[in-house]
């Protein structure tokens, strides 16, 4: 069990290059471990390697590259994820099940479901999503632990 | 009638099924099936020790199976598993299988063996 005593247990910083499918869920996998390591609930670093799985692919799947922080205490657990890329124009939109800007090639792999933020949104206690047409997307999950 | 309460893993696929391992079995224990050829739905659908149907032979099937704790992979129409696929498996010791059959005739196949109707 973690200890409760409120200081930060782990914090590691990763990167991700875009279009890089070869180590697509290569993050996610190793923050997956990390947690089951220390000792988290099982379902709940579940949804912190499907919420992060996402945000990997939104980043291999449409940004230059990204820097990932993941950041654990006691009662929370968090995975940000900021990139370099082309931004998105509405996020409302993005939110919605089913929008997707796959590509029809990344269709074939089985990707495009139009899924990735609305799962994100469904797994994390909170998201925060900031973007810059142009620039970049920050990709913010949080995860209260007593949940 | 089989017995439901028998456990079902990964060595009953092989002796319940014939199926063929393309590579190394890791005899888990498998609970349920979970089909689709969509990675957003098995990160959302699929529950922990499920098997997972699919015509998908890319590498990140593996990445996306180990994430959710799917048990092993079975990939239909007679699709070839590329190199790298299966050596990706191995290191996450996923067991994967290929038959030639359509996802549908394979799936009535496991409902009929009794292979995740619990």
């Amino acid at each position: 069990m973690p200890d409760p005593n409120g200081e930060i247990l782990l914090c590691t910083d990763y990167e991700v290059r875009g279009g890089d499918f070869n180590r697509a869920g290569e993050v996610s996998t190793d923050i997956k471990t990390r947690l089951k390591t220390i000792g988290f609930d099982v379902e709940l670093v579940r949804r912190v390697a499907i919420a992060s799985f996402e945000a990997e692919m939104n980043v291999i799947m449409y940004a230059k590259e990204a820097s990932v922080r993941l950041e654990v205490s006691p009662e929370k657990i968090q995975v940000v994820y900021r990139d370099e890329g082309p931004g998105i124009p509405d996020i409302d939109l993005a939110m919605q099940e089913g929008y997707s800007t796959a590509t029809p090639e990344m269709r074939r792999l089985g990707f495009g479901a139009g899924m990735g933020l609305p799962t994100m949104k469904q797994n994390a206690t909170r998201i925060e999503i900031d973007s810059e047409v142009e620039r970049g997307t920050v990709v913010g999950l949080f995860f209260m632990t007593s949940e | 009638m089989m017995d439901k309460a028998m456990t079902v893993d990964v060595a009953t696929l092989i002796d319940r099924l014939g199926l063929v391992p393309v590579n190394r079995v890791y005899n888990k224990r498998i609970s349920g099936v979970f089909v689709s050829d969509m990675v957003s739905d098995v990160m959302n659908g699929a529950a922990p020790a499920n098997l997972w149907v699919t015509v998908q032979t890319h590498k990140n099937i593996i990445a996306a199976a180990n994430l959710v704790d799917v048990s092993a992979i079975i990939i239909t129409r007679g699709k070839s598993v590329p190199k790298e696929t299966l050596e990706i498996a191995d290191r996450a010791e996923m067991t994967l299988f290929t038959t030639s059959l359509e996802t549908y005739p394979l799936a009535v196949k496991l409902c009929q063996a009794n292979i995740g109707v619990d």
